[in-house]
């Protein structure tokens, strides 16, 4: 059959493409709620540098997604079942390099077409089940597995002493990755360090929350997570460089386009492991969906999510786009094309 | 119950680029009526799909059924079409009756087999329309002006552009309406009104719109074709 693939050509400029999908074994699903993430946006505002947009587009966008099963030949989900999609996509096993590392690996909306399509074809391991989960919420459940898969990594590399752990970013990547430590490690004092008073306020189940410019000369956390990315990198990983006592552990989690100076000294000085984490793979989406499934974690993801009105026609592309520019959290949306 | 019916009765007259009808050229790798007819087999609401043909091409049919579509064959069912548009739904609707009897609340989603770029949303609020109204079209807003020629010489009327649409596929119906509104049409007016849903209009039985698209083209000219090849990635013939 004809299937409509939306895809950003050049910034801003989104086409359809008209492929022949003949489905090929895999599971049939048609794409029900989506959400933008800043990856997303900076394709279509064209803030990646012109060697990548010239490699990279055309392509669909948004990897963000929960969808409806169409059909599985293989029997194994039922039609109608809610899911959510895995952009990330292994090409071989390896019982030591997690799968959104692994060479050989790649990801729906960074290279390949994301999910703005009509009908997406997937392997069967390339869904969980959303069973008793709103589709605006499992439209962000790969955002929720990033902070699970950060989780997953910290727990097993930081040192036991977790009596103090900072945020750094009050936006939505750091609210959700409070959330979850919040339910991890419910004995943690969290410190959520930002530049908005206003959102800095959504942090109602935080201990102590800061503006980064106004940080107490004495604060101090045992391990932080950097959840700020592009402008804020520089000064985020400053700040929490200087505040973890010695031997803690950095989490690195936002995305810089450009190169970040560190006070590389002090981090020796402190013994500080600085660990990257990027994605998620199947592991990290059932562990997110386990978390969607307590009512207290989907109150909470709920105070960050931002429903628009449904994308009915390519107009409505753009729409969503510009309007995610104009909120502070995330943006979802349905599917109706 | 819910019924796919896609209309292919034609014998490709206007087409002039081979001797298949038009519903069976190559559309990129496969002919066209199988595009059609998967995009209608993967809405898991429907009971079974009719595909009506030309009598002289029953056989044609159901070899590509076979070829193309093996695991669908228990939802797929082919009939021989009619004289015109409406007779082909007809004909459908006793096959529907003949293998699921008669429900008051049966619909039939009714589909030109040349219109391969239908959507998964059209069908679905095709299917939704008909179940809660009865009788609903696709349409497209117009964005030419539409100019209205009585001799087709002068312009004799250019209605308001706002208030014109331009009809598409699918149109939907509860099977019901739609043969008690076409038995009290007379043969006169059978033959004028090739049209389903005018058979409502005329009969005041309200039609709602469901939003098409400007890509859901119906095959009919080679140009068309030429188009829709492009649009694919395939080769034209």
């Amino acid at each position: 059959m004809i299937n409509q693939v939306y895809q950003l050509v050049t910034p801003k400029q989104i086409s359809v493409k008209y492929e022949d999908l003949t489905p090929g074994g895999g599971v049939l699903v048609r794409p029900e709620y989506m959400a933008i993430c800043h990856a997303d946006q900076r394709y279509f505002q064209g803030k990646r540098d012109a060697k990548t947009l010239r490699n990279k587009l055309p392509m669909a966008l948004i990897h963000e997604c929960c969808a409806r099963v169409i059909y599985d030949p293989s029997g194994a989900w039922a039609s109608g079942r809610r899911v959510a999609l895995i952009p990330n996509v292994a090409t071989a096993p390896d019982s030591v390099i997690y799968e959104n590392y692994r060479r050989g690996s790649y990801f729906l909306s960074s290279g390949r077409d994301g999910f703005m399509r009509e009908l997406v074809e997937l392997p069967a391991a390339q869904m969980v089940a959303l069973d008793g989960i709103t589709p605006q919420a499992g439209a962000i459940t790969e955002f929720v597995s990033v902070a699970a898969h950060a989780l997953n990594r910290f727990d097993r590399a930081a040192h036991k002493i977790r009596g103090r752990i900072g945020i750094w970013g009050d936006g939505s990547l750091g609210y959700v990755t409070a959330g979850a430590l919040r339910r991890q490690f419910p004995d943690a004092r969290l410190i959520v360090v930002g530049h908005s008073r206003r959102k800095l306020s959504q942090f109602a189940f935080a201990d102590e929350t800061y503006l980064a410019d106004e940080l107490p000369d004495d604060l101090s956390v045992d391990h932080a997570f950097e959840c700020c990315g592009g402008e804020g990198s520089y000064a985020a990983i400053e700040d929490a460089v200087r505040c973890i006592e010695p031997q803690g552990t950095l989490m690195l989690m936002g995305v810089s386009e450009n190169r970040v100076a560190v006070y590389t000294r002090m981090v020796l000085e402190k013994g500080l492991m600085l660990l990257g984490c990027s994605r998620s793979g199947r592991e990290d989406f059932l562990r997110a969906v386990e978390w969607m499934k307590d009512p207290v974690f989907q109150r909470r993801l709920s105070a960050v999510i931002w429903e628009t009105a449904p994308v009915r026609t390519m107009e409505d592309i753009y729409r969503v786009f510009t309007e995610d520019m104009t909120t502070p959290f995330k943006t979802v949306f349905k599917w109706e094309l | 119950m819910i019924f796919g019916a896609i209309l292919a009765g034609g014998t490709g007259t206007r087409m002039h680029v081979a001797d298949l009808p038009k519903q069976f050229l190559p559309l990129g790798d496969k002919p066209t009526i199988i595009h059609t007819l998967e995009k209608f087999l993967i809405c898991p609401r429907f009971d079974g799909v009719y595909v009506g043909v030309h009598a002289d091409w029953l056989g044609y049919m159901e070899d590509l059924t076979s070829r193309y579509l093996p695991a669908e064959a228990d939802r797929i069912r082919v009939t021989a079409g009619g004289g015109d548009r409406n007779e082909t739904i007809r004909n459908i609707i006793d096959a529907i009756e003949a293998d699921h009897g008669f429900r008051e609340e049966d619909v039939i989603v009714t589909h030109d087999a040349v219109r391969p770029f239908v959507t998964l949303r059209m069908i679905e609020e095709n299917i939704d329309g008909a179940l809660q109204y009865g009788a609903v079209d696709t349409v497209t807003a117009a964005v030419d002006t539409i100019v209205v020629s009585q001799d087709g010489m002068v312009i004799s009327d250019i209605p308001d552009r706002r208030k014109m649409y331009q009809g598409q596929t699918p149109q939907s119906f509860r099977i019901s309406v739609l043969k008690q509104l076409y038995q009290s049409l007379s043969p006169e007016e059978k033959s004028v009104l090739t049209d389903a849903c005018k058979i409502c209009v005329v009969r005041n039985y309200p039609v709602h719109l469901v939003e098409g698209s400007y890509t859901n083209l119906k095959l009919t000219t080679p140009g068309d074709y030429k188009i829709a090849q492009a649009m694919v990635g395939g080769d034209a013939l």
